[in-house]
């Protein structure tokens, strides 16, 4: 049987998402609403130390003389901040010693996630540091890093127990003005992931992490602070699937990336939070500011897919400090029904010798707006600079858009720069090519558009590719085999 | 007194010289309730993130030109591309020159647009075409706009072709001590009927003038049109050039931009695809030094099926300049098939020039072919050290890869005297004797 384009435009509308559930446990919230009592609260509820409770006070004042960003390509209602609660806990928060003791109804929302605890624990040694709704409820694997130094925990527990780490590293790379939702959150991040990496350490398991929208009306202000000492290598994945939802969830990450000399950070994303339904009612706001800071001989690798959320604004960033270092992109996005995302990637030439590369690979389906925006600076110290920029736009169906955006300054004359885009269908001509050998059309797409996201997907680690592969199934179901 | 103040006080004064009643006035009303309203685009604007006029803002220029000055031609020859015989239309500190143009009637109108402005024969015509394509939003051509009296005005009617190339020549004499000139051009070659057009601007002295020029150009179904803009003028002039073109069926325009002189210069060059079938090219070569500025803002706006553009922009930077390119292709849903290709190339030769570059793409359409290619590096050394082994010195065998460098884009260029010349100012620019006649 034939299966053509429209067929699959119309499954592709028709695919409901899946992983939308909810769980219900009981939930410790504050009041809506966002005030300097309200940071307060939150920060007294974390039990964090004055200088905690000051800093994020000062990000509130910053916060609430900035204005809400418009430049980017994208059109939603704007959330209201005072309707957001921006704290809630999962309640019984004991810490667990063994998996028994966790509300079983937590374990089986992961199990339906496809995450199984127990399995993680057997399966080629992930350390998971589940974070559900803002706290850190399970944290596996900390014995086997603790013996090599790593310190691997919620960045409330490490603000206790390693306040002058945090204190020295936090807000460095992203500062609390950076940007207004880099303020918003600094002023009431609930959680997130902290991770240190003692020098010459090479981590050996994939750190990760699961991040998941979960109390209705609740915003997600995850904070992530990762840092490689010298020497050091580490490989982090962060994965996120939402419960469908009809009121839109305001999402506003901040991940801090530190690689000190001749250190190595892989950061791997894989981003599944709910799009809305396919009247693009509903869906996640994920506003994340990201940002890797190298110095000499440093190395930070960005590998994101991004198949979610409702509006996407995203671009993790490297600032080449240091001499020889190295930024790297990779990134698929992709859009159907009403999505709309606006991400690329920011590479900051400072250090002399530094390199960067750029793949960014969009995929528009439905009448949703991919754009790719990018900024490739060389600034005038940085000699021999080199970039390689690429993005490459796939649209299936008329009504979706792909837009590119790539800004480039040069300030030295040996910088090399190189930049190029195209845009394109899937071509009839291939897919007959297939179709003559005996490929069915629903086959043919899938290989064409695993073809053309491959580049990427090759760069994700052996543990999360399966993950990956799994989540674009989802959004272009019936095009990826 | 700012320059905005300024210009909406010298609005009044320039009402006393025109008809109010004309139905052109009612437009220049219109056009500057907008330009007081939005004022000077400041850097705050995307598509003026790079480039500041608030310098050129701080100069009090002088709006109308006291007196006319007469140009012996021997003295302006050169400016002219004079090994071939032209149509001429030119303009002594923005005030028509009889005396040095060469205008027709002769089955085509090459003349004036004060003429074509008030005249009552012309009328229709200014009805169907004047200021139809020109944004009526953006700030400076509403400025232009406002002010619309004098440029040039062509008019070329089915299956005609002028006998030989117009040239457009802006002199600034330097009677002023600044000035500031905003001349209006009109430009429609009618079906099947063919045009080459030379523009340049040239200050004669080194008092600073700033130029806001608007374009309309109307390419009807197969029409062709070649548009050569010269920019290599005087380091204290400023030039804001605002192009329209709206091309219909099967028509060809190609505008060709070669920048190497002038302190500031933005061309914002927008081609508008109003039928099937239509090629539109734009190419151009920048080479600055000192601390010259050169801002290429394109727009090529897809709205039909079955279309074509070409862009290419190579730029050489040299000494303390900046070089801006920003290229936008808006495909719009219905334009299938559309292949739209765009290419900037530059090389950086001092270690404190600044290029900022931005092609962009926003694709509506989804059977399309569109690229777009940046790149930024240096000569290739081993070509360089090929050169100098077969006892070529560094300087020229540099000068030979830039001018190689630059060459594909002059290789579209239909009048070979033009090329020469060209190719002669780039020898000029980079300082060498190539050692060989181009």
């Amino acid at each position: 049987m034939a299966y053509t384009e429209e067929e699959l435009k119309k499954e592709l509308e028709t695919k409901e998402y899946e992983y939308g559930f909810y769980t219900d446990i009981e939930s410790d919230t504050l009041p809506k609403g966002l005030n300097e009592d309200i940071v307060i609260a939150i920060s007294k509820k974390k039990e964090e130390p004055d200088w905690m409770t000051e800093w994020r006070l000062e990000a509130f004042r910053i916060w609430s003389e900035m204005e809400e960003p418009e430049w980017a390509n994208v059109t939603y209602k704007k959330p209201d901040f005072q309707d957001i609660s921006y704290y809630s806990a999962p309640n019984k928060k004991p810490k667990y010693n063994s998996l028994d003791e966790v509300d079983p109804e937590l374990l089986d929302t992961f199990k339906r996630l496809g995450i199984s605890l127990e399995e993680q624990k057997k399966l080629a040694g992930v350390a998971v540091d589940i974070v559900m709704d803002s706290v850190s409820v399970a944290t596996t694997f900390k014995k086997t890093l603790a013996e090599k130094g790593i310190i691997f925990m919620s960045i409330s527990e490490a603000i206790k127990e390693y306040p002058e780490l945090v204190k020295k590293y936090i807000g460095t790379v992203v500062p609390q003005k950076d940007n207004f939702y880099a303020a918003l959150n600094s002023a009431v991040f609930s959680d997130g992931s902290f991770c240190y990496i003692p020098k010459g350490v090479r981590c050996p398991m994939e750190l990760s992490t699961y991040f998941r929208i979960n109390q209705a009306g609740t915003g997600q202000f995850e904070r992530t602070l990762v840092i490689a000492d010298e020497g050091s290598y580490v490989s982090y994945l962060e994965g996120c699937t939402a419960p469908s939802r009809d009121e839109n969830q305001l999402h506003a990450a901040v991940v801090e990336l530190i690689a000190l000399d001749n250190a190595e950070i892989k950061y791997s994303t894989v981003q599944n939070w709910f799009p809305g339904d396919k009247e693009g009612k509903g869906g996640v706001f994920n506003f994340v500011t990201k940002r890797g800071l190298c110095e000499k001989n440093a190395k930070i690798s960005w590998t994101q897919v991004e198949t979610g959320s409702a509006v996407t604004w995203k671009y993790p960033s490297c600032i080449l400090k240091g001499d020889n270092s190295i930024g790297e992109f990779y990134s698929i996005a992709v859009t159907n029904n009403y999505q709309q995302a606006d991400t690329g990637t920011k590479m900051i030439h400072l250090g002399k010798n530094t390199k960067s590369t750029i793949i960014s690979k969009g995929i528009s389906a439905g009448k949703s707006q991919n754009s790719y925006r990018g900024l490739v600076q060389v600034n005038s110290r940085a000699k021999n600079a080199r970039n390689f920029s690429q993005c490459d736009s796939l649209l299936m169906g008329n009504e979706c858009g792909a837009h590119t955006f790539p800004y480039i300054e040069a300030k030295n004359k040996t910088a090399q720069i190189e930049h190029e885009a195209t845009t394109s269908k899937i071509g009839e001509d291939q897919i007959f090519y297939c179709n003559q050998r005996g490929i069915d059309t629903e086959k043919a797409i899938a290989l064409i558009v695993n073809g053309f996201s491959k580049e990427v997907l090759n760069k994700l680690p052996m543990e999360f590719a399966v993950e990956a592969q799994k989540l674009l199934e989802i959004s272009l179901e019936g095009s990826v085999g | 007194m700012d320059l905005k103040d300024k210009l909406i006080s010298s609005f009044m004064m320039f009402e006393n010289n025109v008809d109010i009643d004309s139905p052109v006035h009612d437009v220049r009303t219109e056009a500057m309730k907008n330009f007081e309203l939005k004022g000077f685009p400041s850097k705050k604007q995307e598509a003026w993130k790079y480039t500041s006029l608030n310098n050129l803002q701080k100069v009090d220029f002088s709006i109308f030109p006291k007196e006319v000055n007469a140009l012996d031609y021997k003295d302006v020859k050169k400016y002219f591309v004079n090994e071939i015989d032209t149509y001429k239309i030119v303009f002594v500190d923005g005030i028509y020159s009889s005396f040095l143009s060469e205008t027709t009637h002769d089955g085509v109108d090459i003349c004036l647009m004060s003429s074509a402005l008030t005249k009552p024969m012309y009328k229709p015509v200014i009805d169907v075409y004047f200021n139809k394509i020109a944004s009526k939003d953006d700030s400076l051509t509403t400025l232009n706009t406002a002010f619309s009296r004098e440029g040039a005005y062509i008019y070329i009617p089915k299956n005609k072709m002028p006998k030989k190339p117009v040239e457009i020549l802006h002199f600034a004499t330097g009677n002023e001590a600044t000035l500031m000139l905003q001349p209006r051009n009109l430009i429609i070659v009618e079906e099947n009927a063919e045009l080459q057009v030379i523009e340049r601007h040239q200050s004669l002295t080194s008092n600073e003038v700033l130029t806001n020029s608007v374009t309309e150009i109307f390419a009807a179904k197969n029409a062709i049109i070649d548009y050569y803009k010269v920019q290599n003028n005087v380091g204290t002039a400023s030039l804001i050039d605002n192009t329209y073109i709206d091309q219909k069926d099967k028509s060809v325009v190609k505008v060709h931009t070669f920048s190497f002189g002038g302190k500031l210069t933005r061309n914002n060059l927008n081609f508008y695809q109003n039928g099937e079938h239509i090629d539109s090219t734009m190419k151009g070569v920048t080479i600055l030094g000192e601390k010259q500025h050169v801002d290429h803002h394109t727009l090529v706006h897809h709205i039909q099926p079955n279309c074509e553009s070409h862009q290419d922009y190579k730029g050489i930077y040299g000494e303390n300049s900046t070089g801006v390119f920003n290229g936008k292709i808006i495909v719009d849903k219905i334009a299938q098939k559309t292949n739209a290709f765009q290419q900037n190339n530059n090389i950086l030769i001092s270690d404190k020039a600044t290029i900022n570059t931005k092609p962009q793409l926003e694709i509506f359409a989804d059977d399309v072919k569109c690229s777009h290619g940046c790149t930024i590096g240096q000569l290739d050394e081993e070509a360089l050290f090929y050169l100098q082994s077969r006892g070529i010195p560094k300087k020229e065998a540099r000068a030979l890869l830039m001018y190689a460098f630059a060459n594909n884009v002059l290789a579209s260029v239909r009048i070979p005297e033009l090329k020469t010349r060209i190719n002669k100012l780039i020898a000029k620019k980079l300082g060498v004797n190539l050692g060989f006649d181009l």
